[in-house]
């Protein structure tokens, strides 16, 4: 009976081995150990057994069905591994095949001009102002120590609507306008960007709309040296942490005394290249002290406070910076020019 | 204003500063000094040379063979193209091995079978602009005086071995719209002294009196008139010399009177006029106001017509010059002027401006009036100009000045404090540097306990105020030498506003969503001008417009966008979504600004989403650009108070449009192009959409507030309804919602149906309901309550039935 058991045993550890997929394996099973398989039979031959002998043989039928069982399980683990293995096999894919695209736009380069700068001065206190782009006579010269007929003012010849209505020609009537709220009291600190407007024809380097991007700071005790710093800072945020400034001397109505302030060469360093044109240097802003007469236009007692204010053109920015060699490209709204500002 | 470094020596002592240097130094202290010209452009070798012979060229009817003295040995063979070559003429030649700007070399040649041993020169091929060369010789050689040595330099006798600075002056500094003045900036700047030119004028015993008598009857606009007479002049060339500072600053030389007259305006920023004094018609110089629908020839021989915005120069009946902008042709200093009247004045600003503006003609001595001459050098100039009269064209100087006016400006004096310049610079500027720097610039001061009182010289009238003097101080202290510091203030909050904000998170979804930001021009034609505007209002027009393409104010943005899209279309980019933000201009009262105010308006066209090789193809169409417009709604919490209602607007499809309502105010539209207007552009299917964008972002929006995640399971029931093709589905939604109550979480739509298996002008519409209450599990029978009043208020409204 023994031998029987032994053999059954071999036999069925055989049979598993060979099993190739889980319905085979699955026969083996039925055939082994069913209620019809020849262990059971084993099984039911033990009544003739001595009651010595019974335990002896219960373990050892225990053993050979624990053994068969223990290798079908293992067998069975082993297909299915197979199994899942050939299905994924078969799952394969192409992964250099492209993603479905996701559609993104992105902002008009003078916006991230603009953006950039508007954060860089939100960083240092100040807030964004806006006014209106046509604009009174009165804010737009008038206020700004170009009372009519002045010389400087052929520098900007205008769109008018009526004798007093215009298209502003820059965005210093909002710097008029947030100082005229103020009602005398600093501190003022503002950012204002916006549309402008001049008689121009369009071309390469001209556009009869632009857009401007200006600051002002006024308080008690605002010194020109303040406008250096600050500006500086902004050079130094805004193209690099190695860039110098230096101021010009200049004139503008509306700042005494009126500085130019170049930047130098985010290209080359300051060495000279055909981007500063050879001298290191990048003009990129026109800034100044509040003339005292726009300071007391806007009800400012000029002896107590003074003030800076700066202006930059976007346009001019952005061509340097990414190498933009035509105005007319912001806008025009070439889909191939707009998307290529579509990254950081 | 372009200043002759040669020139500009004789006023002060250049020594150790080359042309470059001046250049930096002057760049570097406030005026820009644009350019640097070498005036020879790097010609050489050009000396003057003798023709002594001139003969046809045998082979050629337009060329010449001469024989050149160029002084060295035997005369030289030189083949000329130019018509007034002639025998005995001292002229430029351009010897064998000579270079011509543009790096011309000069070689031995054979012109039409004869030697050429170089080349008899015209200024233009000496560098000199075709405009600057004399009349009479603006189409052949230049001819020397007969004094010019032969084999001399000729570049250096034109001067051209000389450079000249471009100054880009701003408005205030007209100061230096002369030698002069440049002189006194630079000497300013050098801490050197400035020699000003002698003016000793001979006059005879003659008293100008008995020739001329000057009334000026227009006193604010001529405050200061001033004339000297000069008879017995010979009118020929001026010197080469003066010929030669007159091209290297811009302007042509005539004959020796003009080029005077243009030499002072040169020298001292005076414009003068010379008239023909037999010519003038009367012994008396009247300044007025010219009478309306007046005429005048002026020297280019234009007629003008004048009004009383005018100022002209008069013989007492009719005018003789157009005051300070050109003179008359009936006047004009001709060859045979024996007698010459000078006329120096001071002209005020705007009259000048308006004649100018008026008549389109803005000279050399129109520039200098309209930004303001130097009263106190109206007398010196007309001496200096006498006197060189005298000595160049050989006249007489009658005794005696004719004068009208003798304004005097007020003498302007300036305080200021060492602590205040300290202070508004932010530097720690002694008072001997501030008292240097005063000295340098000549100006007269005194100074008592740290206060200078100064007093401003005439020629810069620009200087009135403390500012003014900081500047000066400033500029010549040099701003490199000025610290950098930050303001020393009380902290500000730098932050966004609300609306700034808002509208920064609108372009980020607006991109986010496939769309790229664009900008249009606010100016735009009439015909455009109102279309697609959401509020009608008059269009707004330009006074005086560049095109009628940009002469009116815009009313909405989708014009633009529509023309942006046709652009790229027609470069092969067939699938465009792009939007603006930008403000939208309506007419107010005429003395009012106009009504600004901010839009959102976007454009779609073509393919929405591509991805090929997996079949997937979308063109946008309506409800992708509604999707688009859902979300935005959503990120602006607005979502809820949001209704798109059928619209007919005009340019767009009349069944395919939807005006937006934002609690039930109109404050927008979407739709899709009209095919006509789609044609006009020459666009495809086509969608647009405009927002009221101030109102979508100031609309009042509650904080968000959290609620409970579900505890409970939520029961779902679908719904399929027929009903009328007309009902339009948000109806059917909205009385769904209002009947399902508390209970009823959402709705969605997730069928349509329109066909065979619906009876005619019918169609089905899908919705799957979930309902749910946070407190507890919902029992089917509960459901079924509400459910049953939902089916019944669709049944009683709508007509519908349930699709079985």
């Amino acid at each position: 009976m023994k031998e029987r058991l032994q053999q059954l045993q071999q036999e069925a550890l055989e049979k598993i081995t060979q099993a190739n997929d889980l319905k085979a394996l699955n026969e083996v099973r039925v055939a082994y150990l069913g209620k019809k398989g020849p262990i059971t039979e084993v099984l039911r031959g033990m009544g003739a057994l001595s009651p010595e002998e019974r335990p002896v043989m219960g373990a050892l039928v225990n053993e050979v069905r624990e053994a068969i069982q223990t290798a079908i399980e293992e067998k069975q683990a082993e297909l299915e591994q197979q199994e899942v293995e050939k299905k994924l096999a078969a799952e394969a894919i192409d992964v250099t095949l492209p993603g479905r695209p996701v559609r993104r736009g992105n902002h008009h380069p003078l916006t991230r001009v603009i953006e950039e700068i508007e954060d860089l001065f939100i960083g240092m206190g100040y807030t964004i102002a806006e006014g209106p782009e046509v604009e009174k006579d009165y804010y737009n010269f008038e206020a700004l120590n170009l009372p009519k007929g002045h010389p400087a003012r052929d520098m900007q010849d205008s769109f008018y609507i009526t004798e007093e209505i215009l298209l502003r020609t820059h965005t210093s009537p909002v710097q008029a306008r947030t100082m005229e709220k103020h009602q005398g009291r600093g501190p003022v600190k503002i950012i204002c960007p916006g549309k402008v407007y001049r008689r121009d024809n369009d071309d390469a380097t001209h556009s009869h709309q632009f857009t401007q991007i200006e600051g002002l700071v006024v308080d008690e005790n605002i010194r020109m040296s303040d406008l250096k710093g600050t500006l500086r800072e902004f050079a130094r945020k805004m193209f690099g942490e190695d860039r110098d400034i230096r101021f010009r001397p200049s004139f503008f109505p509306f700042t005494e005394p009126s500085v130019e302030v170049d930047v130098s060469c985010f290209n080359c360093g300051g060495h000279g290249c055909n981007v500063c044109k050879g001298t290191g240097w990048i003009e990129i802003l026109g800034a100044g002290m509040v003339h005292p007469n726009v300071l007391e236009m806007a009800g400012f007692d000029s002896k107590k406070y003074t003030g800076f204010a700066f202006g930059m053109g976007p346009e001019r920015i952005a061509m340097l910076k990414y190498g933009i060699d035509d105005i007319r490209h912001f806008y025009q709204n070439d889909v191939r020019f707009l998307q290529q500002f579509n990254r950081v | 204003m372009f200043v002759s470094y040669k020139w500009l020596q004789e006023y002060v002592d250049l020594t150790g500063v080359t042309a470059k240097e001046l250049a930096d130094r002057i760049t570097k202290s406030g005026i820009e000094v644009e350019s640097v010209e070498v005036l020879n452009k790097g010609a050489k070798g050009v000396v003057i040379g003798h023709v002594v012979e001139r003969d046809q060229h045998p082979n050629a009817d337009k060329l010449s063979k001469c024989l050149v003295d160029v002084g060295e040995g035997e005369p030289v063979q030189i083949i000329c193209g130019a018509p007034n070559v002639a025998k005995g003429q001292k002229v430029a030649v351009a010897k064998v091995g000579a270079v011509l700007p543009g790096n011309f070399k000069i070689k031995r040649a054979k012109l039409r079978g004869e030697e050429s041993n170089g080349m008899i020169c015209s200024l233009q091929e000496l560098g000199i602009e075709p405009k600057l060369v004399p009349k009479e010789y603006a189409d052949g050689i230049f001819v020397f005086p007969s004094d010019a040595p032969v084999g001399a330099d000729a570049l250096e006798l034109l001067h051209l071995d000389d450079e000249v600075l471009e100054l880009g002056l701003t408005p205030n500094r007209a100061d230096c719209l002369s030698m002069i003045g440049v002189a006194y900036e630079v000497a300013a700047i050098l801490g050197r002294s400035v020699k000003l030119p002698e003016r000793g004028v001979h006059e005879n015993h003659e008293d100008v009196h008995h020739y001329i008598s000057v009334r000026v009857d227009a006193q604010e606009d001529n405050p200061l008139y001033a004339g000297r007479i000069v008879k017995n002049v010979k009118i020929g060339p001026s010197p080469l010399w003066m010929q030669a500072r007159l091209m290297a600053a811009g302007i042509r030389p005539h004959n020796n009177v003009v080029d005077i007259t243009n030499y002072i305006l040169l020298e001292y920023g005076q414009p003068l006029h010379a008239f023909d004094y037999d010519r003038l018609g009367s012994k008396e110089i009247v300044v007025r106001r010219a009478k309306a629908g007046e005429t005048m020839v002026t020297l280019d021989d234009v007629k003008r017509t004048l009004t009383d915005d005018h100022l002209v120069i008069t013989n007492g009946s009719e005018p003789v010059a157009l005051a300070g902008v050109m003179g008359g042709a009936n006047s004009e200093v001709q060859n045979n002027t024996k007698t010459v009247f000078i006329e120096s004045a001071y002209f005020t600003s705007p009259i000048i401006r308006q004649a100018v503006k008026d008549h389109g003609l803005r000279s050399e001595a129109s520039t200098r009036f309209e930004k303001g001459i130097d009263p106190a050098r109206t007398k010196e100039a007309l001496d200096r100009a006498a006197a060189l009269m005298a000595e160049y064209a050989g006249g007489e100087v009658v005794g005696g000045v004719v004068e009208a006016n003798t304004w005097q400006p007020k003498e302007v004096t300036v305080t200021i404090t060492l602590d205040r310049i300290n202070q508004v610079l932010g530097t720690a500027i002694t008072k001997e540097e501030v008292a240097h720097i005063l000295t340098n610039l000549q100006f007269a001061f005194t100074e008592d306990n740290q206060t200078f009182t100064v007093t401003v010289p005439s020629r810069r009238r620009d200087i009135a105020i403390e500012e003014d003097i900081i500047e000066e101080v400033a500029r010549l202290y040099g701003y490199d030498n000025l610290p950098a510091t930050l303001p020393v203030a009380e902290a500000t909050p730098g932050k966004l506003t609300a609306y700034q904000a808002k509208r920064r998170k609108v372009r980020r979804y607006l991109e986010d969503a496939g769309l790229f930001q664009a900008i249009t021009y606010s100016l735009t034609n009439e015909a455009k001008a109102t279309m697609f505007a959401l509020e009608a209002a008059a269009p707004i027009r330009l006074a005086l417009p560049m095109s009628e393409e940009r002469s009116v104010l815009r009313q909405s943005l989708v014009p633009h966008l529509l023309e942006a899209a046709s652009y790229n279309r027609a470069r092969q980019v067939e699938n465009v979504s792009l939007y603006e933000i930008g403000s939208v201009y309506l007419t107010n009262s005429e003395s009012e600004l106009p009504n600004e105010k901010e839009r959102l308006a976007g454009v779609m066209t073509g393919a929405w989403h591509v991805h090929l090789w997996q079949g997937e193809k979308k063109a946008v169409d309506f409800y992708v650009i509604k999707g688009i417009l859902d979300g935005l709604f959503a990120l602006l919490g607005l979502e809820k108070r949001i209704e798109y209602k059928q619209a007919k607007r005009e340019h767009l499809h009349p069944g395919r449009t939807a005006d937006i309502l934002l609690d039930s105010q109109t404050i927008g539209f979407v739709g899709q192009l009209h095919p006509v207007v789609q044609k006009e552009y020459d666009l495809k299917e086509t969608y647009v959409f405009e927002l009221a964008l101030a109102d979508v972002l100031n609309a009042d929006v509650e904080e968000i507030r959290y609620a409970a995640i579900p505890r409970f399971p939520s029961i779902a029931r679908d719904i399929a309804l027929v009903v009328d093709e007309h009902v339009v589905a948000g109806d059917v939604q909205k009385a769904i919602v209002a009947a399902g109550g508390a209970l009823l979480k959402d709705v969605a739509i997730f069928d349509v149906y329109k066909g065979d298996r619906l009876p005619d002008g019918k169609k089905s519409i899908a919705f799957a309901l979930r309902y749910y209450d946070p407190e507890r599990t919902l029992t089917d029978e509960e459901v079924t309550v509400v459910h049953e009043q939902v089916i019944k208020a669709v049944e009683q409204q709508f007509g519908a039935t349930l699709r079985g």
